[in-house]
This record gives C-alpha cells, sequence and structure tokens, in this order.
C-alpha cells in the first residue's frame, strides 16, 4: 500500500541528502518525493509516496525515523480520504497531423493542455492525481510516447486543517545539567568517592 | 567582543562546561592549535591516533555523565573519527566531534587531505554541521552540545574550514536555543502511563528490562524504588548493567546472546515486559518473532522510532526514564511475586553450571575476572573490549553503581578498551580503572599507551591472552565444524612491549599469581599491562545462537563436577 508523507523540512543544505539517505540506510521503499518552498520563507515541504509492501509498522517507522532528524520540523501522514492530492506530467507523443484531433480529444477528456506542438508530435501537461494520471498516460500509450516527466505527488489535507509550523519556546543551552536529571559533573553517586 | 573562529570554538567550549578535549593535530587544524595556549582551561589531551581520541571522548563520557569531546584535523584525521563517531551513535554517548576542513574556497575541489566528512558521518551521527562563516560557531556550538546531551543523547559532528578560524567576528554567547524540530524534554502522555499501570497491575509473571537510557537519565533510583514497589524482577541489557547493583535482591542479570539461562527463560515466559530505556536490540531480544508473542510489551523510550521498530509494543511511553519511572511508580499498586521469583530461582538453581568458574587447575578468564572483581572494592570502574572477555565480564564481574562498565555495546568495537579506558580515568582521576582487554582487541588501538604515559593515566589493563580471536573461534568451533580460520594470532611479548613503553608489565600464568598480579598493579602509580596466560578454547556458555529464539538458549556442554557459581 501507498502512503502519503508530508514533511516540513529546514531549508538548509544537506537536508535533501539526510532524507534520502535515511531512506537508503532503513531499506525504505520510496515511490516519489517532491520538494519545494513554503508559505514561510526557510522551510521547504517535501511530499514522499511510501510503498509499504505490505509489511506492517513501515510507515510509522518512515515517520519516526524522519522526525528524529534534527532539520525535520515536522511529519504527517495524509491518507487519500482527507487530502488533496496531484502530480504533473509533461508527455511527448507521436502525433501525425491526421491522428491530432483524436489526441486533442483525449487530452480535453483528461482536462490536459496542449503545451507545444509539431508537425509529427505534440506535448501534452497534465495535472491530475494518480489513477488519472496512470489512465491518461496508458491511453496516450498506442500513439508511441517519446518522452515522459512526472513530478512526483504533492498533497494537503482537505478543508482548514493545515500542516504547519508550530514555534517551540527557546530552551536554555545548559539545561541538560539542571533539568534533564543529569547530575553537574563530577556528583555522580558513587559508593566510595 | 571580536575575536577569531578558533578563540570563539575555545570560547564556547569553556562555555559548554567542556575543560577536556582529545585531539590530533594537522594543517587545517593548526589555527586552533596556535590558539590552545592562550586558554588554559582547556586541557588539550595528544593521542597518538583519531579513533583513539574518538574512544577516549567516549569512555570519559561514560565514566563522568558528561559530554566528551574529541578534534582531529581533515581527510585522514576526520574519517579516523568515524568508527569512534559510530560507536557512540549506537550506544548513545553524548560526544562532541570536531573536524577541521580544507579552506572554504578549496572545499569540493579534492584538495590535499579534504575528505566530504560531514557527508560521511551524516548517516552515523545525531546531528552534524559545516559551519561557513566564523559568526555562526558560537552559537552552533551551543545548538551541538544542547542536541548531544539532551533527549536520546549521541554524537554531534562539526566541521570547520581552515579559513573560518582564522576569520574574526563578534563573540556572542546564545544563553537559550531554539530548534523547532526537536522537542529535547517531550511531555508524557497520561494515558499511555496508564494504561501501562494496569498492564503492570495485572501481571503475573513481569519482568524489566533495564537498559542504558536508565544511567543516561540518572534513573537508578526510580528504577530500584518502581522495582521494589511492584516486586518486579530486574533484567539488564549488556549497557544496562549498573543500573541496579548485582547485590539487589531483584536483580536477575543480563539477558540475551550470552545472558544466563534463567534470565532468557524469564524473558521468554513473562506475561508483562517493561522495557525501560533499551532499543530491543537482536542480541538483547533473540529471534524477535518468538521472543515473547503472547507477553504485553511496556516499552519505555525518549526516542519513539525504538517504539515497535523491532517488536510490537502495547503502551508506548516516549519520555525521559527518569521522569517516566517517577510518575509509573505512582500509579501502580505496591505488589510481591514471590511464586514468579521463586520459579526463576529454581531456574537458577538448576542450570547455573553453565556460568559456573571453571574450577581446573588451567588459568580460565572467568577466574581471572572473579579476582578482579573481588580484590579491588565496589569502585572499581570497569572498561572492556568486545568478545568472549566482554560477555564474561558481563556475566562475573559485580556491578554495584551506575558508569561503572564502560563497553562497546551496539557496534561491537574492538578495539575500545584501550582508549575508551584511558578517557575514563581522565574523567576520573581518582578512580581505579581496569581495563579487560582481549588480545585481539589490545592490538588494534595499543598506540594509546604512550599517551597514558604522557598524562600519567594509570590503567590496569588485563589482556586475557589465549592466542586467538576467542569469540571468532568460538563460532568457528560450533558452526562452522572445527574449520579454524585466520583466528590464532601470534603476539608479541606483551611485557617487553610495556617495557618499551616504560610501564610495568606482569605475566601471569598460573591460578596462583593472580591475587598478587592484581594488587601489585592497584598498588603501582602508573599504567600497568597484565598478560594473562589464559586457557586458548574456552567458550561462553550459555549461548543463544544467532538467529535463535531466547528459549532456545543452548547450556554448557558439559555439567561440571563442582559447581562454583
Amino acid at each position: 500500500m501507498k502512503h502519503t508523507v508530508i514533511a516540513l523540512v529546514e531549508d538548509r543544505p544537506g537536508v535533501l541528502n539526510r532524507c534520502a539517505s535515511l531512506f537508503r540506510r532503513r531499506g525504505f521503499n520510496i515511490d516519489s518525493l517532491a520538494v519545494g518552498t513554503t508559505e514561510e520563507p526557510g522551510i521547504s515541504r517535501m511530499t514522499i509516496v511510501v510503498e509499504d509492501e505490505g509489511a506492517p509498522g513501515i510507515v510509522e517507522q518512515v515517520e519516526k525515523q524522519l522526525y528524529k532528524l534534527i532539520d525535520v520540523i515536522d511529519v504527517a501522514n495524509l491518507t487519500s480520504a482527507e487530502a488533496v492530492m496531484r502530480e504533473l506530467a509533461l508527455v511527448k507523443v507521436r502525433c501525425t497531423s491526421a491522428q491530432r484531433r483524436e489526441v486533442l480529444d483525449l487530452i480535453d477528456i483528461f482536462r490536459g493542455h496542449v503545451v507545444d506542438v509539431s508537425p509529427a508530435h505534440l506535448t501534452a501537461e497534465i495535472v491530475a492525481a494518480e489513477d488519472r494520471m496512470t489512465a491518461f498516460i496508458e491511453n496516450l500509450r498506442p500513439y508511441g510516447i517519446l518522452e515522459l516527466v512526472r513530478t512526483g505527488r504533492i498533497a494537503m489535507m482537505r478543508g482548514p486543517q493545515t500542516n504547519v509550523v508550530h514555534e517551540l519556546e527557546p530552551d536554555s543551552v545548559l539545561r541538560f545539567h539542571t533539568e534533564s536529571g543529569r547530575r553537574p559533573e563530577g556528583e555522580l553517586p558513587y559508593v566510595s568517592d | 567582543m571580536r575575536m577569531s573562529g578558533a578563540d570563539i570554538v575555545l570560547e564556547s567550549l569553556k562555555r559548554l562546561g567542556i575543560d577536556t578535549i582529545f585531539g590530533y593535530p594537522g594543517g587545517v587544524v593548526l589555527p586552533l592549535y596556535d590558539r590552545f595556549p592562550a586558554h588554559p582551561e582547556v586541557r588539550h589531551i595528544l593521542v597518538r591516533h583519531e579513533q583513539g581520541g574518538g574512544h577516549a571522548a567516549d569512555g570519559y563520557a561514560r565514566a563522568k555523565g558528561a559530554l566528551g569531546c574529541a578534534l582531529a584535523t581533515s581527510g585522514p584525521g576526520a574519517t579516523n573519527l568515524v568508527t569512534a563517531i559510530t560507536n557512540a551513535m549506537m550506544d548513545s554517548v553524548p560526544t562532541l566531534f570536531i573536524t577541521g576542513n580544507v579552506a572554504r574556497n578549496l572545499l569540493g575541489k579534492d584538495g590535499f587531505q579534504e575528505a566530504d566528512i560531514t557527508g560521511i558521518t551524516m548517516p552515523v551521527v545525531k546531528h552534524n554541521y559545516l559551519v561557513m562563516r566564523a559568526e555562526d560557531i558560537a552559537y552552533t556550538f551551543a545548538e551541538a552540545a544542547y542536541i548531544a546531551t539532551t533527549n536520546r543523547p549521541g554524537p554531534v559532528h562539526i566541521d570547520i574550514p581552515k579559513d573560518v578560524f582564522t576569520e574574526e567576528a563578534e563573540f556572542i554567547w546564545p544563553e537559550s536555543v531554539s530548534i523547532r524540530g526537536y522537542d529535547a524534554f517531550p511531555p508524557l502522555d497520561e494515558a499511555m502511563l496508564r494504561q501501562a499501570a494496569s498492564y503492570i497491575d495485572g501481571a503475573e509473571r513481569p519482568i524489566i528490562i533495564a537498559g542504558h537510557g536508565v544511567i543516561l537519565s540518572s534513573a537508578w533510583d526510580e528504577l530500584k524504588t518502581f522495582a521494589e514497589k511492584t516486586g518486579i524482577p530486574v533484567l539488564n541489557t549488556l549497557l544496562g548493567l549498573g543500573s541496579i547493583s548485582t547485590d539487589h535482591a531483584l536483580a536477575y542479570g543480563m539477558l540475551g546472546m550470552h545472558g544466563s539461562y534463567e534470565a532468557n527463560h524469564a524473558a521468554s515466559n513473562a506475561d508483562v515486559i517493561i522495557g525501560i530505556g533499551n532499543r530491543m536490540d537482536d542480541r538483547a531480544l533473540g529471534r524477535f518473532a518468538d521472543f515473547n508473542p503472547t507477553a504485553k510489551i511496556v516499552h519505555i523510550d525518549i526516542d519513539p522510532a525504538e517504539h515497535g521498530k523491532n517488536i510490537e509494543t502495547h503502551a508506548a511511553i516516549v519520555g525521559d526514564a527518569k521522569q517516566a519511572l517517577a510518575a509509573l511508580t505512582s500509579m501502580v499498586r505496591q505488589n510481591t511475586h514471590a511464586e514468579w521469583l521463586r520459579w526463576i530461582d529454581d531456574l537458577r538453581a538448576e542450570h547455573s553450571f553453565s556460568m559456573a568458574v571453571p574450577s581446573g587447575p588451567e588459568l580460565s578468564v572467568q577466574h581471572v575476572l572473579k579476582r578482579i572483581s573481588e580484590v579491588n572494592d565496589d569502585s572499581v570502574v570497569i572498561v572492556t573490549g568486545v568478545g568472549q572477555h566482554q560477555m564474561w565480564a558481563a556475566q562475573h564481574l559485580k556491578f554495584t553503581h551506575p558508569h561503572q562498565l564502560i563497553t562497546s555495546g551496539g557496534l561491537g568495537t574492538m578495539g575500545f578498551e584501550v582508549p575508551a579506558a584511558l578517557g575514563a580515568q581522565v574523567a576520573r582521576p581518582d578512580a581505579t580503572v581496569w581495563s579487560i582487554c582481549g588480545d585481539g582487541g589490545f592490538q588494534m588501538t595499543l598506540q594509546e599507551l604512550a599517551t597514558m604515559v604522557d598524562e600519567n593515566l594509570p590503567v590496569k589493563m588485563a589482556i586475557m591472552n589465549n592466542g586467538y580471536l576467542g569469540m571468532v573461534r568460538q563460532w568457528q568451533e560450533l558452526f562452522y565444524a572445527d574449520n579454524y580460520v585466520s583466528v590464532a594470532m601470534s603476539q608479541p611479548d606483551f611485557v617487553k612491549l610495556a617495557e618499551a613503553y616504560g610501564i610495568l608489565g606482569i605475566r601471569v600464568e598460573s591460578k596462583d599469581q593472580v591475587d598478587d598480579a592484581i594488587r601489585t598493579a592497584n598498588a603501582h602509580p602508573g599504567p600497568v599491562i597484565l598478560d594473562f596466560r589464559v586457557e586458548a578454547e574456552g567458550n561462553v556458555w550459555p549461548m543463544v545462537p544467532a538467529g535463535a529464539a531466547l528459549k532456545e538458549t543452548v547450556e554448557a556442554p558439559e555439567r561440571p563436577q563442582e559447581v562454583a557459581r
């Protein structure tokens, strides 16, 4: 089963590497990964599609391990019921002038647009959820797909709910010495010190 | 106040209370070394290899319960730290690793001694930084130390290009840090605690598995109170040893691959298992699917990713072990489990022969360890390497207080014993530090003997010299039909080696020499090497073969005539 995981991350060098390295090391199977800026400067948003191959607990581990990265601010798992999910594709398809009408009809049915055209080809763009995207591509395949590019899924919760960052209160640098239970240096309870 | 990046680094260390750093100089960190004399509050200990410096910082941190710090130059210096960093990561040790790198304009150009060290350490650190401006140094150090020591502790690595050390900036020390992706002190979930308490109150055969987290969060008193109130027996993981005294009536020793028969069967037959600050590791739990499929698992760990990672958790408590145990203790009822304890005690009486000290005339590792434990008082600090001697140490030594056993658990790093003992001795100059060494591991990092001499660190290094990589040999004997391959090794004359370093060397070849040797070593004011010529082919029992379940614990093949445990 596929899961859509959202990660809000600090927009810093290496953050994508940290996440990708984590997926590689833990053997998580990633279908797609889309990264971009958000409403807030300094924060990027990743949409990660995880295939769990039927193994229980995988997506939970993905969320928890991602959250452990210091540069990852928040992680959420969006199910299709509560979220809008889309991806964008550009498809360059072989298309003679004789075929053009029927290809245009197809693109119209799927609410795509033609963005480039030549006597022998046509490039369409489509924004759709995965099922409709797959159907669109399969319908174009008989004409001969010359090139195909997809952005990977992006997603957002429906309704007024949001995935945004909540600021934490600043914390004392030396709090670990006083509050975490760790005793100040040199004051461990040794039996015969 | 304006100062150079190098001065900002040293000022920051002082503000963090870091007064000791294990380091090795090189080209790109020379601007930093140039400023050490101006900051005498920071003691620099010159090691002989960066890996040694890294393990020393690790041993220092574990012995002191404070942040350990190591420093290396770029390229090979930095890559030599990687094993030590990974070791600290696997065992959640609060450590700070500082490396220099080539100047900013040379980064990414494959210059002399350049390594992409932040890229290399990324999967083995809690967090890392490449600091590109001197003005960012102070904040980075504050944040790094905060991350290294809070929540689940771990190594943090800071890489600094050479010209950032020489760049000038205003020194502004942040009194607080704010990291929006990091909650150092997650609040306890009351409902989950109540769920756990109801499992615990309803349990007939409960056990506690206390791990390193109990020690890391200073929760040993809370553990004792909790166990005593509920009457639940306590098992330890390897790194949890010392969280409850071996002497305590409810302490039942270590479970796992070389855990006791009764501990492994108690864990397999329990109806409620309370893991505290442990990561439900395969060496402790055996084959996960058959560990104990019917038990309710209560798991207290500050790292939520440990819940449900290896085995299903029924009450997952995210939080500091100290706070969680205190809260849980107030919710559970006073209880005893006399019948259950008797069942475990009976198992112990019946099956303790696997862990008996061999009674024959040969010098056994078990005998040497027993004597080290008994000749020393309870304040001795024990550092071990990895292998048979480590497992025998866990089985036979007495651990009465936390931070007493310093050993490489998760990564299993041979060679840890010498530099980590060095670091432990620096951290606790008045303590007697015994390093239990394998003859293989000792030869991996013995270069640090010179550091001990320079710094006059009176570590007692007891080499369990059997001429083999003992644990590998045991596996080849048991699982590869006695096919010994690359496992016997020649040794230098360790007594002459000691002499070459100008330290005391003692050879021990028979049982009657053991006590004298230990006393002589303890009385000697400097480092000592003890070459114990132990029997060549002893095996550690009991044993859970790799991939087997705990209930499939294999006992010693022959029941010795005399049981002296």
